[in-house]
């Protein structure tokens, strides 16, 4: 199967995203209980989910790197990690700014679901001093990989555990009990989840590709100054493309 | 709690979608600035080798 190119899917993100937005703004009727503000609703939770599922995406990767022990899958699952905790500071801006208009807070602590992502959140955020903090890239890459795991694996768990857990005041997504998103809703929220995917996806490959040029301009740059004593390519935390990679997508 | 009035929750909609689109036009402009690098740093490589090359080959024709 043909795998489509770096710009179709930043085409296709874009062109999702906008008219999932269009849906949110000229086709999605007003929430009855929040009115206008839950248009917020369809920014942040495909954000959080996308955000979590790049965690869950970044461990599989990691066992991937453990088992085949090949570099690429390693900068792989930094670059989900790495872009997932970006979506992470939207979830928590844009869940903010809901918290404050519905509830009149900025944050409520009592509140199993915010606590909950914020502790995934501060989790992954370890990530970086970790890799940071080994010199070694070998084992920088090994330790890298049973953290994205084992973190990833933490995942889920946090997630069921949440659902579970009696909510106080935060709404639930897809709840059954009252019948859930009527039809124009639930349509319109597809559309976004899709296009924040798309938009994810389309990130990690940018990523992915920047680092295989960078990797490719420091190996041409050791061929011409004829150096044979150089660093592995990429900065210190953030890992470089291996030379047997060419194609990083 | 009841629902805002439409002038004040626009307000908050509007952040929202706001700090979406800085948050990523922000991450689109670092790797902007990244890839200018890589290009600069290709031109650099370029000069480098093709100087290189005219050294290499005025050695050939004199010797």
């Amino acid at each position: 199967m043909k795998v489509p190119s770096l710009r179709d899917t930043a085409i296709a993100a874009t062109l999702l995203l906008c008219a999932g937005f269009a849906l949110v703004f000229f086709y999605a009727p007003l929430d009855v209980d929040q009115g206008f503000i839950q248009k917020i609703f369809y920014l942040h939770v495909p954000l959080a989910i996308c955000s979590l599922a790049g965690f869950i995406v970044g461990g599989i990767f990691g066992i991937a790197h453990l088992r085949t022990g090949k570099a690429i899958h390693d900068v792989r699952s930094y670059v989900s990690i790495h872009l997932s905790v970006i979506f992470g500071v939207g979830v928590l801006i844009t869940g903010s700014i809901w918290a404050h208009a519905s509830w009149g807070k900025w944050w409520v602590w009592d509140e199993p679901t915010l606590v909950s992502f914020l502790i995934v959140f501060l989790l992954y955020a370890t990530y970086y001093p970790l890799r940071y903090a080994i010199e070694d890239r070998d084992r920088q890459a090994r330790y890298a990989s049973v953290f994205a795991i084992t973190a990833g694996a933490f995942v889920p768990l946090n997630f069921i555990a949440v659902r579970m857990a009696e909510s106080l005041v935060h709404p639930r997504v897809f709840a059954t009990a009252n019948g859930g998103l009527p039809g124009s809703m639930l349509l319109t929220f597809i559309v976004c989840l899709a296009g924040m995917a798309l938009l994810w996806v389309a990130l990690v490959r940018f990523e992915l590709a920047a680092k295989s040029a960078s990797a490719s301009l420091s190996r041409l740059r050791r061929a011409i100054e004829g150096e044979t004593q150089v660093p592995a390519s990429g900065s210190r935390i953030a890992p470089g493309v291996p030379s047997s990679a060419t194609s990083a997508s | 709690m009841p629902a805002l009035p439409l002038d004040e929750a626009g307000k908050y909609v509007a952040a929202a979608y706001v700090v979406f689109l800085a948050l990523i036009l922000t991450y689109v402009a670092i790797m902007a600035a990244k890839l200018a690098r890589i290009d600069r740093e290709l031109h650099e490589l370029a000069d480098v080798a093709e100087g290189r090359a005219g050294r290499d080959g005025e050695e050939r024709a004199g010797g």
